[in-house]
């Protein structure tokens, strides 16, 4: 194993090599739930070039490689199920390019979605990107990768949607470019009119490769965003409503979400719908629209729109959402994670009686939010629970309570969105078998010792 | 002084890396994690890795120190982390440290900082007979003067703080302000073993120097360094502190709104460094911008990042000596080097001997030498007063 690390240090310089306890302590584990495991190596690369060294490096030497971002899937996806070498791709931060006429950004591996914002504000102001409420930290690769979701995703569909082109290291070591680009200088479309190859990577949390760079597309900033909230306490009018909004076609985004806390809110499902402009005039008329559109709600007594007061307004138009990671902390304990499965609009009164089953069965705070994806066909809907990392017994209640929701979502329809390797073992145990058979063949084609982030995605 | 019981809190540490940005996010901002790049080397590194500390589920390792104690406690996690903690996690930090130290499990560079303010009364382990020799006429503290001048163990023996020390004694007496040094008589302040956790050592350093300013019936100190004027003014009245302490930019600032500084034409575009101690933890931000903007002839520029979301130039809690952020194109002092010197600017303005010291280094270090000079707001004052 020295030989190995000897080998790392020759590829990136001993000052981005680490088999140290500390490190293999914490890269072991992640913030949410699943048991830590610890790989033998951390590594930080920095070029495209020094990643294929490694990854040749360990398809030689047969040991597992796990591409890292900033792990912050909760699910344990980075969390190196059996060892290995941990690939910290934050070192490979570079914005290489903005094509300002083609709306597209080409960022390196490790470009956190921070950067890229602080980038656009800076050198251009009317581009925007889809930010997710995720920790700044958050890498654009990473997010794309599990099918994350932005501010964006309710006009323009998963953040993996808006992949413009890839450049993968395979796990035999070959860097291979995807979409437009293994063919031109420009980064304009991730498959069409060509097969889509972008498939064979995104949502394989890397068990297929490793993402060196990623096209990204940016759709016009426009010079003003506001956000409205509309309430209503009966959940079986949520889905149309959220469809009705929907349909307008011009809404930025729309979340629901539900908590018992602060008291104020608690019992109604508060929709929050955000709405941009060039001008205060566009945004009055869309807000007339939006208010006609609800209007039947609001005359059957069944909702209305709240004013919001102008302290509400900052944290909730923040991108990322400094609320949302507020909420680990919320009962003091430093702990969340949800069950976030990707499923029909309509299911949302049933999950939000699930979500509250659960929370009162095993006596956890919870909070849900729903987006809204892709103009109404789908939704996330978030079975998100708070733990204290300092009491096993309630970490242990709030997993049951998500294995249960994993569970449930599955029942009804829905699909686990980024789900850990127990519920990528049930998804895969309800799969169509010859989905499956053809999951396998892939990953054996591509990865044909089993290196590439092991014990993730395996039929076996 | 009350220490908090960190660790029944320290798991609430959710990682999330807020801690890592300034508010822009338009780079790291947290000088270790900039430096070293592994997420232990972060805030949310150091909490996690100092829980299982607690906890048994690591081993202490000089390694697993030196990871705690790269930390400068700049404050940028406490103005980023989202969580209502986040005022308290610096003092989660010292708390581990002092349980480290109580442990006697330190690192070397940090045992040595400690003996040598322990036995020579300064970090640099020099002549406690020497504290005074830059001094070279300047007066001595008496009873009735209205300033006492706390010039700190940077201004009294390093080379840079002495020049700075001295160009402040010019200032102040141009000015006509009453005010005396302690010379070979002054104690080390304080702060940076306080920072380090070293809690006995600190408590003996405050008492004694409470005492002395006591018995001196001291009413008013000015210091040169943020570092003094932090922990005299929120540390020193636990123990008894009796006393007004004001940074010296405070001062100048108020002698420049008196009429009691005047300049001559000064020829220079200055960028400006917040230094942590005067900044993020004693909200002082505009006194030494408004007495730059005073100067005729100087235009200010500021550096992307600033005020609240300044970086931090690594030397905080004992790294002006200890070092353990150097060695990289990455250490904080040579980043920030690189960055006021993209401003266009030509001096790099500082207020405090610390990033003093850690800056003049990384201009040399980055050949920036002619192009950037490091000053110390004191020395572009004196610079600029009129030739008489």
């Amino acid at each position: 194993m020295s030989d190995i690390y000897d080998a790392l240090v020759k590829i990136v310089g001993k000052n981005y090599v680490s088999n140290q306890k500390e490190e293999r302590y914490f890269y072991g584990r992640d913030p949410g739930l699943m048991p830590p495991h610890e790989p033998d190596y951390v590594v930080m690369p920095r070029t495209t070039e020094e990643v294929q060294e490694i990854v040749k490096l360990a398809n030689k030497e047969k040991v597992p490689l796990v591409p890292k971002g900033a792990g912050l899937a909760l699910t344990g996806l980075v969390i190196p199920q059996k060892g290995g070498i941990v690939l910290d791709m934050k070192r490979m931060d570079k914005i290489l390019e903005i094509n300002d006429k083609g709306g597209y950004a080409i960022v390196e591996g490790g470009t956190t979605h921070a950067a890229l914002k602080s980038h656009l504000i800076k050198h251009y102001p009317h581009l925007r990107h889809s930010i997710p409420d995720s920790p700044p930290i958050a890498t654009v690769v990473a997010n794309a990768m599990i099918h994350g979701q932005g501010r964006l995703t309710q006009q323009h569909g998963f953040n993996s949607d808006l992949v413009s082109g890839l450049e993968v290291v395979l796990p035999t070591g070959e860097i291979c470019r995807i979409g437009s680009c293994a063919i031109s200088s420009y980064w304009f479309s991730k498959g069409a009119p060509m097969p889509d190859l972008t498939g064979l990577f995104l949502g394989w949390f890397g068990t297929t490769g490793v993402i060196t760079k990623l096209g990204m597309k940016l759709y016009p900033c426009k010079k003003v965003r506001d956000v409205m909230l509309f309430l209503t306490d009966r959940a079986e009018l949520v889905p149309d409503i959220m469809i009705k909004l929907a349909h307008t076609e011009m809404v930025e985004d729309i979340v629901s979400s539900f908590a018992p806390m602060p008291l104020r809110f608690k019992g109604n499902h508060n929709i929050l719908i955000y709405i941009t402009g060039d001008s205060d005039e566009e945004l009055e008329f869309k807000r007339k629209m939006l208010w006609n559109t609800l209007w039947e709600y609001f005359e059957s007594r069944d909702g209305c729109f709240l004013s919001i007061t102008p302290d509400m307004k900052p944290p909730l138009l923040a991108m990322p959402s400094k609320d949302t990671t507020r909420f680990a902390d919320v009962s003091k304990g430093g702990g969340l994670e949800y069950s976030g499965p990707i499923t029909p609009i309509e299911k949302y009164p049933d999950f939000v009686r699930k979500l509250e089953e659960l929370a009162k069965k095993y006596k956890l705070f919870y909070a849900s939010s729903a987006r809204v994806i892709d103009g109404g066909h789908c939704m996330m809907f978030s079975f998100s629970y708070t733990f204290n990392r300092a009491n096993p017994d309630e970490m242990n209640r709030a997993k049951t309570a998500l294995d249960e929701a994993a569970e449930f979502a599955l029942e009804q329809g829905g699909i686990i969105w980024k789900p850990n390797i127990n519920e990528q073992k049930m998804m895969m145990d309800r799969m169509d078998p010859n989905t499956l058979n053809l999951m396998t063949k892939i990953k054996a084609l591509l990865d044909p010792n089993g290196i590439m982030n092991p014990g993730n995605w395996e039929a076996k | 002084m009350q220490q908090q019981d960190y660790s029944s809190q320290i798991h609430r540490c959710f990682r999330c890396g807020y801690c890592k940005f300034p508010t822009d996010y338009s780079d790291f901002n947290c000088p270790s994690y900039k430096r070293f790049r592994f997420d232990t080397y972060s805030t949310g590194g150091r909490l996690w890795l100092t829980k299982a500390w607690l906890e048994n589920s690591i081993e202490w390792s000089e390694r697993l120190a030196e990871i705690l104690y790269a930390c400068t406690t700049c404050k940028n996690c406490v103005e980023q982390c989202p969580m209502k903690f986040a005022p308290d996690i610096v003092d989660w930090i010292v708390g581990a440290r002092s349980d480290m130290v109580e442990k006697g499990k330190i690192p070397p560079r940090a045992a040595r900082f400690f003996e040598a303010v322990h036995g020579y009364g300064n970090p640099l382990k020099l002549l406690r007979s020497d504290r005074g020799a830059w001094a070279d006429g300047v007066k001595i503290y008496e009873p009735g003067d209205e300033y006492l001048f706390y010039v700190g163990c940077l201004g009294s023996y390093d080379e840079n703080g002495q020049k700075m020390a001295r160009s402040l004694a010019d200032v102040l007496s141009a000015a006509g302000v009453s005010f005396g040094i302690l010379g070979n008589e002054e104690e080390c302040c304080g702060n940076e073993i306080y920072m380090l956790g070293e809690m006995g050592l600190f408590q003996v350093l405050a008492e004694k120097n409470n005492q002395q300013f006591k018995e001196l019936g001291v009413k008013n100190i000015i210091t040169l360094s943020p570092h003094a004027y932090n922990t005299m003014r929120n540390n020193y009245p636990a123990f008894g502190a009796d006393f007004e302490v004001y940074h010296y930019t405070q001062l100048l600032d108020n002698l420049i709104k008196n009429g009691k500084i005047k300049f001559s034409e000064s020829r220079a575009k200055v960028t400006y460094q917040d230094p942590c101690f005067l900044g993020r933890y004693n909200k002082i931000y505009d006194e030494p911008r408004e007495i730059l903007q005073k100067i005729s002839g100087i235009e200010l520029v500021e550096m992307e990042r600033n005020r609240k979301d300044a970086f931090c130039c690594g030397g905080g809690s004992g790294n002006f000596i200890m070092d353990l952020l150097a060695g990289s194109e990455d250490s904080p002092s040579r980043v920030r080097v690189r960055e006021a010197y993209a401003t266009g600017a030509d001096t790099l303005a500082v207020a405090c001997p610390s990033c003093l010291t850690m800056l003049t280094e990384a201009v040399k270090t980055e050949d920036l030498d002619g192009k950037l000079a490091v000053k110390d707001i004191s020395q572009i004052v004196k610079e600029s007063l009129p030739s008489r």
